[in-house]
């Protein structure tokens, strides 16, 4: 989406009188820190920033002026949400006192310390946090490029490529056949292929019952997945049918226009529905402000999520190296509010308090039938560690109600995190 | 004055050099993450319980029970509690009861 006149003014006219003042100066007044991204880690971040320091200048620059979140977007594909209701806006951040700008960020320069914004006007900044997301590596799954997305959605920003898939779902015939790539390498949210899968195979079940999900995998192994498998057996019986890498489910190339997917040993899978999810990468501004390193990802030091290799920049969720955190909106929260309180500390010239960081990830597999993972996480010699004997998976033996209260209690965390970024429940 | 008493009264076994170590910036952060689940402020907006103004003694001891695996009600919080020491969860109760419900 375009910035407005009345935002591209108002970023210059901010770029301007920052410009104005040497850089001694600058710090000497109300710092302005610029936030990229506001999404799970950014928009937290703005917040947080905001809250620990009243008189902060604070930017948040985000293209869209609704965000769809991709925790939740599998519940859209399945039916059992309206789309408006995982699409926030930022309204409540405004309120609070965050300067948010409808633009993208297209370049960084981290020795003048600007942004510049599509529309060509610049931002200065004291401190930038950059929550880009993921991008696509082009070119590295054969025939699966930026057309081939019309035909064979990956769904995986959430936004109209959901609404794709969605509608493509409910254009197959019943019978038909849903297949889904699963990338090679890191990717976003670890248990989001299975949970979509859970979700397809639910909408099948209730009206196309003669279908088929078919999930190619690049592993051996998945998360939560004696959880998901128990699930599947239990509410969708035989429907689901997952393909492992040791199996012959790497797929090495893509026909998106016959909806046909490849494997590495040669086998055709004919899909009416191809979902393709392409492998992944920090988002592109972070490459732009250099600090990706050589896998595409961004090595950050954990005690503050600054960047490793530029100082001043802070970098938050999907894009960052903070295994054993895993690529999820709860992670992109957590971190958030500890760059917030390091940002803050350094400002004032104190020493950041200690990170302390926890995950949660529900995954739902049928209505009323939930699954959970934790994991609670320290700064140890600039490293994310877990908590020894901490977190972990929900029970494979517990029962029905223990599935119900963590269907109910995945839906409590999407309404909590929502109101404690974007302020909407 | 009442309502310190249990603070005390809960605060004598533990180590008096730990319990100085967890400033309020150090609380404040190992306190984010309940936000996520629990709402801001610990004030829920769905089924998740509210923390926020939970008696402190109450909350030490529920968290306590998560940890130790004697809640029969626990689904995720016998996990994340196992996460955090005995002078994390006595500052965590604190930091919730002191905000208003």
């Amino acid at each position: 989406m375009k910035a407005t006149r009345r935002d591209v003014l108002l970023a210059m006219g901010a770029g301007v009188g920052a410009l104005a003042l040497p850089r001694v100066g600058r710090a000497q007044g109300a710092a302005h820190v610029v936030v990229i991204g506001g999404g799970f880690g950014g928009a937290t971040a703005a917040r947080y920033l905001r809250r620990l320091n009243p008189d902060l200048r604070i930017t948040l620059v985000e293209p869209n002026e609704r965000f769809a979140t991709c925790p939740f977007s599998n519940l859209y594909l399945g039916g059992l949400r309206e789309w408006d209701s995982i699409t926030h806006g930022y309204d409540d951040l405004r309120a609070a006192g965050v300067d948010v700008i409808h633009a993208r960020a297209e370049d960084v320069d981290t020795t003048a310390r600007t942004v510049t914004l599509s529309g060509g006007s610049r931002l200065d900044w004291d401190r930038l946090v950059l929550s880009p997301g993921i991008d696509f590596r082009w070119g590295e799954l054969a025939g699966y490029d930026e057309a081939a997305v019309e035909l064979a959605p990956h769904a995986w920003k959430a936004g109209p490529q959901t609404q794709l898939l969605r509608s493509q779902l409910e254009a197959m015939e019943d019978g038909g056949s849903f297949v889904m790539v699963v990338p090679q390498g890191a990717f976003r949210c670890p248990p989001g292929p299975y949970e979509r899968a859970s979700m397809v195979a639910h909408y099948f079940r209730t009206h196309k019952p003669r279908s088929k999900v078919i999930i190619l995998d690049s592993q051996d192994r998945f998360s939560k997945q004696p959880l998901f498998q128990q699930g599947w057996q239990a509410l969708y019986g035989d429907m689901i049918e997952w393909v492992s890498q040791t199996d012959d489910g790497l797929v090495v190339e893509v026909d998106a226009a016959a909806r046909e997917a490849v494997t590495a040993f040669g086998t055709r899978h004919k899909a009416d529905v191809l979902n393709v999810i392409p492998p992944q990468k920090a988002g592109l501004i972070a490459e732009r402000a250099g600090v990706t390193d050589d896998t595409g990802w961004v090595p950050v030091v954990a005690d503050s999520f600054e960047s490793a290799r530029v100082p001043g920049v802070y970098v938050l969720g999907d894009a960052t190296i903070a295994a054993p955190m895993p690529k999820s909106g709860f992670c992109a929260n957590a971190q958030g509010k500890v760059a917030a309180a390091a940002i803050t500390a350094d400002l004032a010239g104190r020493e950041p308090p200690p990170a302390s960081f926890a995950n949660t990830c529900y995954s739902l597999i049928g209505p009323g039938y939930g699954i959970s993972v934790a994991g609670v996480y320290r700064a140890e010699d600039g490293k994310v560690v877990e908590v020894p004997d901490s977190g972990g998976v929900s029970p494979l033996e517990a029962g029905p109600e223990f599935r119900r209260a963590e269907a109910e209690y995945g839906a409590g965390w999407y309404a909590a995190i929502c109101a404690d970024i974007w302020g909407t429940a | 004055m009442i309502r310190l008493l249990p603070i005390l009264a809960l605060s004598a076994g533990l180590s008096a050099a730990h319990a100085q170590e967890l400033d309020p910036a150090a609380v404040q952060v190992l306190a984010g993450p309940c936000a996520s689940c629990h709402g801001p402020d610990g004030r829920s907006p769905g089924a998740i319980p509210s923390i926020a103004g939970l008696p402190e003694a109450d909350a030490v001891a529920r968290m306590l029970a998560f940890r130790d695996g004697t809640d029969p009600a626990a689904t995720i919080m016998s996990r994340l509690m196992k996460g955090y020491d005995e002078a994390e969860i006595r500052a965590l109760a604190r930091w919730f009861a002191e905000i208003a419900q």
